[in-house]
């Protein structure tokens, strides 16, 4: 629903909307909430009124998100069961694996393939996945994708699953769009001068997947064992699917 | 709003460092972080700023989850949903909540599924097509959006039209209406970042129409 009653979002000169303040407040809150000890030490120190950033300020996150979601259960805000479910989700369920079959089924199928480079929403949903509004792009020996989230972290959940720590990292946030090549470097990967590389930089409701190219000396391979071959990275763009160990080449 | 988390284009934050079989979550209390955030019946423009507003030094120290934690207590006391004593006591004091949605684990199990087929077809007037050059526009809002530094005043051309999407900006003046048309626009890396860049590489960016101009 829309939120009501938000003032209006305020820039960091603002107090009210520093984290220095939160921080503090909601630490001594939630660290009482939680039954620890608060001492001044550990929250911030005596005497400390003001409201310069404590970079070495103690924390204890998970005591707080203790603290956070006792309050929210309390407030009939949350679900426990939910929050449950939402974990299990992504620790068990919806992870790269998803996105591993989908490859598999457009390397095997060539009319497959073609819906889905065209339809991305319509051709995962017969695979059982959705719920991201995606967008396919192939890799060929001449094009090569890369994809990014420079603002925040927009990843294909339905089919990935969360993203990694390095994609949600200053240096591959920062550093995709201005020089992708060093990129895929890092990531072992040397593209020749005359591949072209498209970098695509994601946004809230358009998600990206890269289709990337069946490895040689995969033929005789079946479609689950070719699912096996495709890694979270090839379908990020930061690597190639290698054949397989033993593959007759 | 033009922070340190708008980001396309920085130089120096030191090497990737990819972890070997990373967990999905490195710590519980992470996963209990990802899954309030994920609860709470706000829009994620919202959520989006209050991350954005975090002061510059600490949201570059912070770790991803260390964010949403700082964030949630804000979104929470900002959207009425909790009070700020609330959050400073730890304990519920008004009311139990009527106002606003709970999620459901049912509803969990509906959000990596195809969704139900739906017959209603939103439209939304365009000045714009494939093919055409455009120019994103130089704004420069102080809330949330969807519009990168880099892209501001640079000229691409549009090779699709990602159909009709509801504006992500939390300060949505002078961009049109709410619902309307995302093109993906193709800026040649060299139109973004001048002649270091390869001449066959480009950056694709996903953009609402309202940012954009003909050129």
């Amino acid at each position: 629903m829309e939120i009501t009653g938000v003032p209006a979002y305020t820039r960091n000169t603002n107090k009210e909307s520093r984290t220095t303040t939160t921080r503090h407040e909601v630490l001594s809150a939630v660290l009482a909430a939680a039954g620890a000890a608060v001492t001044p030490s550990l929250v911030h120190g005596e005497g400390h009124d003001h409201d310069h950033d404590h970079q070495d300020a103690p924390s204890d996150p998970a005591l707080r998100v203790k603290a956070l979601e006792s309050l929210l259960v309390a407030k009939g805000l949350v679900d426990r069961a939910a929050l449950d479910a939402l974990i299990d989700n992504y620790e068990h369920k919806t992870g790269p694996r998803n996105g591993a079959r989908v490859v598999a089924r457009a390397w095997v199928d060539a009319e497959y393939k073609k819906r889905l480079l065209k339809d991305a929403n319509a051709a995962i949903a017969e695979l059982g996945f959705g719920g991201t509004n995606l967008t396919v792009v192939e890799n060929t020996a001449d094009v090569h994708n890369l994809v990014v989230c420079t603002l925040c972290s927009c990843y294909p959940w339905a089919v990935l699953g969360l993203p990694p720590v390095w994609y949600k990292s200053a240096a591959y946030r920062s550093r995709s769009v201005i020089d992708p090549r060093s990129v895929l470097r890092e990531f072992g990967l040397n593209l020749a001068d005359d591949v072209e590389v498209r970098v695509w930089d994601s946004t809230a409701r358009l998600r990206y997947l890269v289709l990337p190219e069946r490895p040689a000396g995969t033929r005789d391979l079946s479609e689950a064992q070719l699912a096996a071959l495709v890694s979270r990275d090839a379908m990020t763009g930061v690597a190639k699917v290698q054949p397989a160990q033993g593959a007759r080449l | 709003m033009n922070g340190a988390h708008d980001m396309g284009g920085m130089q120096d934050m030191g090497p990737i460092t990819p972890e070997k079989n990373e967990p999905v979550f490195h710590a519980a209390w992470e996963g209990r972080m990802f899954a309030l955030f994920n609860a709470v019946d706000v829009e994620w423009p919202y959520r989006r700023t209050q991350i954005e507003l975090i002061p510059p030094a600490d949201y570059l120290r912070m770790s991803y989850y260390e964010k949403w934690l700082a964030a949630l207590p804000q979104i929470l006391i900002k959207s009425g949903m909790v009070s700020a004593a609330e959050i400073k006591s730890g304990n519920a004091i008004a009311g139990t909540n009527t106002q606003w949605h709970v999620l459901t684990v049912a509803e969990v199990a509906t959000w990596d599924v195809p969704e139900p087929a739906t017959t209603k077809k939103i439209t939304a007037p365009t000045q714009l097509h494939v093919g055409q050059r455009v120019r994103a526009r130089n704004l420069n809002p102080v809330g949330h959006t969807r519009l990168p530094r880099y892209v501001r005043g640079k000229v691409g051309t549009i090779t699709r039209d990602g159909g009709i999407e509801e504006l992500q900006d939390t300060d949505t003046q002078g961009l049109g209406d709410k619902q309307q048309h995302v093109y993906t626009v193709r800026f040649a890396a060299r139109e973004l970042w001048g002649d270091q860049a390869s001449p066959r590489d480009s950056v694709y960016a996903d953009l609402w129409e309202g940012y954009l101009e003909s050129a």
